[in-house]
């Protein structure tokens, strides 16, 4: 190697140092929250100038050289984008925060419905069209080398080895910057200040190096501005005739890359700090385009006229300085290319591997670990390990390319097949952006066909005939069919073969998410998340950063009084921020208090509301989907709890219910058995009284007359035949009540049986029983002396009761429907209404009557007929007191 | 003597018995077999002493003695209160009630007779 490229190689060390320096101060910085000028707007529209890489620091020239004005479209199409379409940008800024999108493989692949499918095309596609690109910048820079080494005093051309060496070395350097800036942690957002930075930094580097190459060349080598433009003037550049077609296409094409390119999307949307830097962009990044390919026509007009027609044009910018003894503008150079190749790299190499570890090496991870990995809690080094090797793997990938291709391609050509790669994603971008009616079918439909007419038309072309497709293929079509000629599709012949390419790829990718959009349909999650994306203003608000400062704290503090109590919250919110050093409740609400807090009110509210709410507060980021359905799971768990706790809490109330009624039933009993107790000793107690009381006087009594002595001893008697009927009647009862009763069955006329009780009364009194016998002659198939036991009680009692002046008893037997009834009415006064409810029960003697009996003999009735399988009830209406004793007819013959 | 005790009781056996055993002590004995026509009676002439039974026709023994206990004259008139039911509960609500005297039947004569004596006073 020369001395000079020697010293090359360490100016190279050297300014990598510098980046490396630059970036870990950024990065400290960002960390201590004190880098607000890390988000400054200029930084941000500093950070997009990866859009000119060393395609544009050396290629411009060389595409100027070649094609005349044609390289302005490159910087038109962005432009265009910045000024005309900046709606686009806020809206894709928007939704990359709303959604928390960390690659433009993950905002569509979000869009239809979180498909994995569409990340995983739109990586491989990514992937596939990012390598010629970084192919091209180890070209670049491995040219630059041997520019160096060309012009050194040894004269010797590096060998080939050695330049591939280069390319090898610069690779590995570049992979290394990248893993170590790019993973040296996992930021939720995905934003890496300290590369930001860097690449910031090297935007400057390289729009310095090529205005002072420009300034050389006008007033150093041209004799001012003047000379020169009259040498354009005179030039075939300016004579160049301008192909409209190729315009469009270009102007389209690199507008359409600027949104879609990995690290456009990368730097534009996912490193965006904050939304209204756009509106700075709109106008500086268009000045800072402007500015650089102020010089590439004089330059290139003035090395074509000084250099020998072999200098390559793409290295004019290097050649220049270094045949015109300019060897410190000329380092300068370098380092403004070498600063455009690897900003390119490395931010390709990040958005790449973001996207390759998110949608291919994590998902097949987790499939192999099963569900432990979840629960492991330690998926960070996993991660940040995958990033590490997608890295190492893209950048490798693009040196392999370089190496395959053999660099013999122009630097615009191979930069081109990028742009027209990745711009396939456009019409999948901006239909999920605006059009509610796309779906995960329309996308992936239109990605392959614009993907798979990219490769035949132009990816696999570009390796050059006999390379990848073999000369017949170009020229005569697969298996001859003309119309699949890679470069003449469906026989259009005559166009530009990027026109071509551009024109099909693009036409039939947007026809066909159009076609399948409108005839499948969204499924439930991509309905809601489109909605969500393509009224993203509607949801959510202007994105703001986390270093928000009190007014945040305070709403934090609110939330989490409401959800965890006034206490605990103060506390846990006064213990931060002592720990922070900091007086009072409010702490500065850092990643790690939010986490803190996070978790805490994941206690109470579930992980899922937790985030979303202090997402809500302080990351500005809407509540994605995901959150949404997290939300509604966990609602949906509460709600079963709390059905399940209704439920319960109505079994509770059933059985409290029931406990009550058994317990009302148990009282109402025990007052039943203490009222019968109490009735049963009065009418106990009462007559022994008597008998107690008289038999003593009989026993004291001398002076007892004879008649007295008499009167006293009937007292006794009849008093003890009360008692004994008493006992009599309650034993009866109790037998009838207990069910263990005996029948008697046996036929009789009812006419007998109404006689006997009759007689057994013994109608000693004036009661007239009033009867019409003929209509008793009915056969009676039942216990006659229990029947007769109803009789007698009946008669018995409107013999005892009854108090009209001519007590009169009509007994009426009547057979009717399927029964007999047997009615006892008297022409006493009746029994009123309360008292009928009553009259059965034992006990119940009713009025002021004080006849002999103890109540028990309605109650004995009714529990005789019930045995007997008829009833006896109080007829009302009938003038006097009427009961009804009923029987069924198939016990009567 | 001439000392006179009225006994409100419905059953006729135990109205004679009671009487008797008073009479031939030298009582005067009224009965009535329910409340309301004694109250009226009572309230013309007080009595020495009144026996009153508890479970009467109509108006119940404690309400005839709340009666009693709450009017002008016959408020100091001893009471003594029989009862066939025999539970404590009533022995509790007669004393509360301001009854002098609780005795359960069936009831000796002679201890009816000291009751008497005792209540009525010499």
């Amino acid at each position: 190697m020369s001395t000079s490229v020697n010293i090359l190689a360490l100016v190279c060390a050297g300014y990598a140092a510098l980046l490396f320096l630059v970036a870990f101060m950024a990065e400290r910085a960002a960390k201590r929250g004190q880098g607000r000028w890390l988000q400054s707007p200029v930084v941000y529209t500093l950070s997009l100038s990866i859009y000119c890489t060393a395609w544009t620091f050396y290629g411009a020239v060389g595409f100027a050289a070649r094609s005349g004005l044609e390289y302005l479209t490159i910087y038109i199409g962005p432009t265009l984008v910045m000024i005309g379409w900046w709606w686009v940008l806020r809206k894709l800024v928007r939704v990359g925060r709303a959604q928390r999108i960390t690659s433009i493989a993950d905002l569509i692949s979000n869009r239809f419905g979180k498909s994995n499918t569409l990340a995983v095309m739109i990586t491989l596609m990514a992937v596939a069209g990012t390598t010629p690109y970084i192919a091209l910048q180890l070209q670049s820079v491995t040219l630059s080398f041997s520019a160096f080494a060309a012009a050194g005093p040894e004269q010797a051309r590096p060998p080939l080895g050695n330049s591939e060496a280069t390319a090898f070395w610069v690779a590995t350097g570049l992979a290394l910057f990248t893993v170590l800036f790019g993973t040296r942690n996992l930021d939720v957002n995905e934003r890496h200040h300290g590369v930001v930075m860097a690449i910031a930094l090297e935007a400057v580097v390289k729009l310095v190096a090529l205005l002072a190459v420009g300034v050389f060349v006008v007033w150093g080598l041209g004799g001012g501005a003047a000379k020169v433009i009259a040498q354009i003037e005179a030039s075939e550049i300016a004579t160049w005739e301008i192909a409209p077609s190729r315009w469009v296409a270009l102007t389209a094409l690199s507008a359409a890359a600027f949104l879609t390119l990995p690290r456009m999307f990368q730097v534009l949307v996912v490193e965006n700090d904050d939304e209204r830097h756009l509106r700075f962009a709109a106008w500086a990044f268009p000045s800072y385009l402007l500015l650089i390919s102020l010089f590439i026509v004089p330059i290139a007009v003035v090395g074509r006229s000084i250099l020998p027609e072999s200098t390559n044009p793409d290295l004019y910018v290097l050649s220049i300085p270094l045949t015109s003894g300019a060897t410190g503008l000329a380092v300068m150079s370098f380092l403004g290319g070498f600063s455009s190749a690897t900003s390119m790299v490395i931010v390709a190499a990040i958005a790449l591997s973001t996207m390759v570890s998110n949608h291919i090496v994590m998902p097949i991870w987790l499939r192999l670990m099963g569900g432990g990995a979840l629960m492991s809690g330690d998926l960070r080094n996993v991660v940040l390990l995958s990033r590490r090797f997608s890295i190492i793997g893209v950048v490798f990938l693009g040196y392999v390319y370089y190496r395959i291709s053999g660099g013999g391609a122009a630097l615009a050509a191979i930069g081109l097949v990028s742009f027209a790669g990745v711009a396939q994603f456009l019409p999948a971008l901006l239909g999920g952006l605006f059009w509610r009616g796309a779906t995960r079918n329309g996308a992936i439909s239109g990605l392959l066909v614009g993907f798979v007419i990219w490769l035949w038309t132009m990816f696999l072309p570009s390796f050059g005939p006999d390379a990848a497709l073999s000369a017949s293929v170009l020229s005569r079509g697969p298996w001859g069919i003309g119309a699949l000629r890679p470069e003449a599709l469906f026989g259009f012949e005559g166009l530009d073969p990027l026109v071509h390419a551009v024109f099909w790829s693009l036409s039939l990718n947007t026809l066909a998410f159009i076609v399948a959009s409108l005839v499948s349909f969204p499924a439930p999650l991509e309905r809601l998340q489109g909605a969500q994306i393509v009224d993203v203003f509607r949801h959510s608000t202007r994105g703001q950063r986390w270093r928000g400062g009190m007014a945040q704290s305070e709403d934090l503090l609110l939330m989490a009084q409401r959800i965890i109590g006034a206490t605990q919250a103060q506390g846990l919110f006064r213990s931060v921020a002592r720990a922070q050093g900091l007086e009072g409740y409010l702490p500065e609400p850092t990643p790690e208090f939010l986490n803190q807090l996070e978790r805490e009110l994941s206690g109470s509210v579930g992980a899922a509301t937790a985030h979303a709410m202090v997402g809500q507060i302080v990351g500005g980021a809407a509540v994605s989907v995901d959150d949404l359905i997290a939300v509604a799971d966990e609602a949906a768990q509460i709600m079963e709890y709390s059905s399940q706790l209704e439920a319960k809490s109505e079994e509770l109330t059933r059985t409290a219910r029931q406990l009550r009624e058994a317990n009302e039933k148990l009282t109402e009993l025990s007052h039943q058995k203490d009222a019968f107790l109490s009735q049963i000793s009065h009418e106990l107690r009462t007559p022994m009284t008597s008998i107690r009381a008289f038999s003593e006087i009989l026993r004291d009594g001398e002076e007892l007359s004879r008649a007295e002595q008499g009167k006293y001893s009937s007292i006794i008697n009849s008093e003890s035949v009360r008692l004994t009927r008493l006992l009599d009647d309650l034993l009866d009862l109790s037998v009838l009540e207990n069910g263990q009763v005996s029948m008697n069955i046996e036929e009789a006329p009812l006419v007998d049986v109404l006689d006997r009780a009759i007689s057994a009364v013994g109608l000693a009194g004036k009661l007239a029983i009033v009867r019409r016998r003929e209509r008793e002659h009915i056969l009676l198939r039942t216990d006659t002396d229990r029947l007769s036991q109803v009789f007698i009680n009946l008669i018995a009692n409107a013999q005892k009761y009854c108090e009209a002046p001519a007590p009169t008893l009509k007994i009426i037997a009547r057979a009717k429907e399927g029964r007999l009834n047997i009615d006892f009415v008297d022409n006493g006064r009746g029994i009123s209404r309360d008292d009928q409810r009553v009259i059965f029960e034992k006990f119940s003697r009713l009025g002021d009557d004080r006849e002999s009996g103890a109540g028990l003999g309605l109650a004995i009735c009714r529990e005789v007929m019930e045995r007997l399988g008829g009833t006896i009830s109080y007829l009302p209406g009938q003038g006097g007191t009427a009961f009804r004793v009923s029987l069924p007819l198939s016990g009567i013959s | 003597m001439g000392k006179t005790v009225v006994l409100v009781e419905d059953e006729p056996n135990i109205i004679e018995a009671i009487s008797f055993i008073l009479s031939r002590d030298g009582w005067g004995v009224h009965t009535h077999s329910n409340g309301d026509t004694a109250l009226a009676a009572l309230e013309s002439k007080a009595p020495d002493l009144i026996v009153l039974d508890v479970m009467l026709p109509g108006r119940s023994g404690f309400d005839i003695l709340r009666d009693i206990r709450s009017h002008a004259t016959l408020g100091t008139t001893p009471v003594m209160m029989l009862t066939a039911r025999g539970q404590t509960k009533d022995r509790e609500r007669a004393m509360e009630l301001g009854a002098s005297r609780f005795m359960t039947k069936p009831f000796s004569n002679a201890d009816v007779l000291a009751a008497v004596r005792e209540l009525a006073g010499p």
